[in-house]
């Protein structure tokens, strides 16, 4: 057998695992998100939207908010994901079962990351679908949006992954969303345009990663954004860059995995 | 590479992050189709090699060599080498035994139809075949430990390698997991396996190692060392040394200093005789005591230790 047919297996074994897994836990990884996102969109979108009118580029609160809130849940479920199931692992200590295996570090991280990206992409095909309910929507540049959410969803995996490689214990990765995640989102121009901001607050909104994928999705949905798409790219394939390196050192290290 | 022995341990030593010193050089050697036995107390370091030789520890310095591949230096191909049955249960207790082995295969590259097959292969030989399909932490402690020994044989290691397997193990599943493990060593597969129960180790192994705070104290066939724990040796006080010792029979006589004698003999031996023997001979013993010695020592330990532990009841975690 060769070193790629078996690596392909071991690859395909640990995707497989992680989609058995949401589907088997269907009710908290693919429910909640859907009525979170229900729940924005009739009250930011329905009942305050109808008071704001036209935002940008002559699109209402409810559309403009869409691709920010699409992107929200891709991001939230695919770090969730990952950082839940690799720290699982961890405290089951299942982890070892694939330690002790001739896997390479790079096959276990790509398998956890696939896994964890395809969970945010059937979250946000199911809220992008919810927002049908209260909006019409066609999709100016396909591509973009497509790569737009493949490396937002990629990133936050990579984020959650070393998140739960750090932890020690299940508050370690419920806090990181909490105290990060959450305030990042909300201030990444999800609700609203960092134009409307002054400075300093527009140059500070400017370190967020989250700000270019919400604006490189919007970008590929509306056709509008805050920022240059090319510049959303680069920065978008930075942070895969160094998440991955880092990811992949820390399992070389065999940092919180071997003693 | 076919002649290489199926483990070669190199001075290993391994010092864990708080200052624990759990391995101080250990070096040891097993040959192919061996069933070799690591005999130790709790603490001994019994883990921390076998943790070594499977990759989830890091050595502070050494190396092992498993059928004359690196650890340290090709970890895949070594790997691919050994089945790993480890201390602590270690799957994930919502999967499905079935699912475990199939997952276990698949990472070492295995395609999943014969994965498949050898799951329910060795699932049936464990008598684990009609839970396959339960969430494994409905399984009893003897049987998660069963499958641990059938996601261990997935990669149809060379080197099967089992710590501890049978702790907390009732007798009676005990001795099927022996047959079991006995059948594979037949068929060719060398055996590592750690314990501590003497009787355990006695009734199945061929070599063994003794280990203990770190270090190798013994390492020989189960036969030599059962010889040798047969044997009990006396420290004699003698008034006056004789010129010339006796031979005595069942007795072996050895002067140690102006006013010493050790005589050694099987434990069966009875010291009414000796003492006989000897007062025909007009040597006056003025007291007399016990020769301990390590290894003694340390099987009392062993045996003590072995009688406090339960008989039943597994290993199950809160988790
Ligand atoms: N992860 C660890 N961190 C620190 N010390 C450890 C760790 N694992 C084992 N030890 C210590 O190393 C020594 C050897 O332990 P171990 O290899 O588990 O022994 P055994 O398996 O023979 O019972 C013990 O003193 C133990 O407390
Ligand atoms: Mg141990």
């Amino acid at each position: 057998m060769s070193n790629a047919s078996t690596n392909l297996v071991a690859l395909h074994t640990i995707v497989r695992r992680e989609i058995v897994r949401i589907m088997r836990i269907w009710t908290q990884t693919l429910i909640p998100p859907a009525i979170t996102m229900t729940l924005y969109f009739v009250i930011f979108g329905k009942l305050i939207g109808s008071r704001i009118g036209a935002i940008e580029g002559g699109f209402t609160y409810m559309q403009y908010i869409v691709p920010g809130l699409v992107m929200m849940s891709i991001i939230t479920n695919s770090y969730g994901n990952i950082s839940s199931s690799f720290f699982g692992a961890k405290f089951q200590r299942s982890v070892e079962e694939m330690l002790v295996s001739p896997m390479p570090n790079w096959v276990i991280l790509l398998g956890y990351v696939a896994g964890a990206v395809a969970r945010g992409l059937v979250v946000g095909v199911l809220v992008l679908l919810i927002a049908l309910f209260f909006t019409s929507l066609h999709v100016v540049h396909p591509v973009i949006t497509f790569l737009s959410v493949l490396l937002g969803a990629t990133i936050f995996s990579l984020a959650g992954f070393v998140n739960a490689v750090y932890a020690k214990k299940f508050d370690d990765i419920a806090l990181v969303p909490t105290f990060v995640l959450t305030p990042l989102t909300y201030l990444g121009g999800v609700f609203y345009s960092v134009n409307m901001l002054g400075e300093p607050w527009q140059a500070i909104s400017r370190i967020n990663p989250i700000l270019y994928m919400v604006n490189a999705f919007r970008f590929g949905v509306l056709g509008i954004s805050d920022v240059g798409i090319g510049m959303a790219f680069v920065v978008m394939l930075a942070f895969v860059t160094g998440l991955s390196v880092l990811a992949l050192q820390l399992l070389k290290r065999g940092v919180g995995l071997r003693s | 590479m076919t002649s290489a022995p199926a483990l070669v341990v190199d001075n290993l030593r391994k010092t864990y992050g708080n200052g624990v010193e759990a391995l101080k050089g250990i070096s040891l050697t097993v040959q192919p189709g061996d069933f070799f036995a690591l005999l130790g107390p709790n603490g001994a370091g019994k883990s921390t090699l076998i943790g070594i030789l499977s990759s989830l520890v890091n050595s502070s310095s050494g190396d092992a060599r498993v059928f004359g591949v690196s650890v340290n230096r090709q970890r895949s191909e070594a790997m691919k080498l050994i089945g790993l049955v480890p201390q602590e249960i270690n799957f994930n207790q919502f999967e499905k035994p079935f699912d475990i082995c199939v997952n276990q295969a698949g990472f070492y590259g295995i395609p999943r139809r014969v994965a498949a097959e050898r799951a329910e292969k060795y699932l049936n030989e464990l008598r684990l075949w009609d839970k396959a399909q339960h969430q494994a932490r409905m399984l009893s402690g003897g049987m998660k430990r069963r499958l641990m020994i059938a996601r261990a044989m997935m990669n149809e290691p060379r080197l099967l390698i089992l710590d501890e397997p049978t702790a907390g193990v009732d007798i009676e599943v005990r001795r099927s997991m022996w047959q079991f493990v006995n059948a594979i060593n037949a068929a060719g597969t060398t055996v590592i396996l750690t314990t501590h129960y003497l009787e355990e180790a006695e009734s199945l192994c061929r070599n063994i190692a003794i280990i203990d705070h770190g270090t190798i104290i013994e390492n020989t066939s189960m036969k030599r060392l059962l010889a040798t724990l047969d044997v009990e040796t006396f420290v004699l006080d003698v008034a006056a040394m004789p010129a010339e010792l006796p031979r005595l029979p069942g007795v072996s006589l050895r002067r140690t200093d102006e006013h010493t004698l050790e005589a050694e003999m099987a434990r069966s031996h009875d010291l009414n005789s000796l003492f006989a023997a000897l007062s025909a001979h007009s040597i006056t013993v003025t007291s007399m005591r016990n020769k301990t010695n390590r290894l003694e020592e340390l099987f009392v330990r062993l045996v003590e230790h072995g009688r406090n532990e339960p008989a039943r009841g597994g290993q199950e975690q809160a988790a």
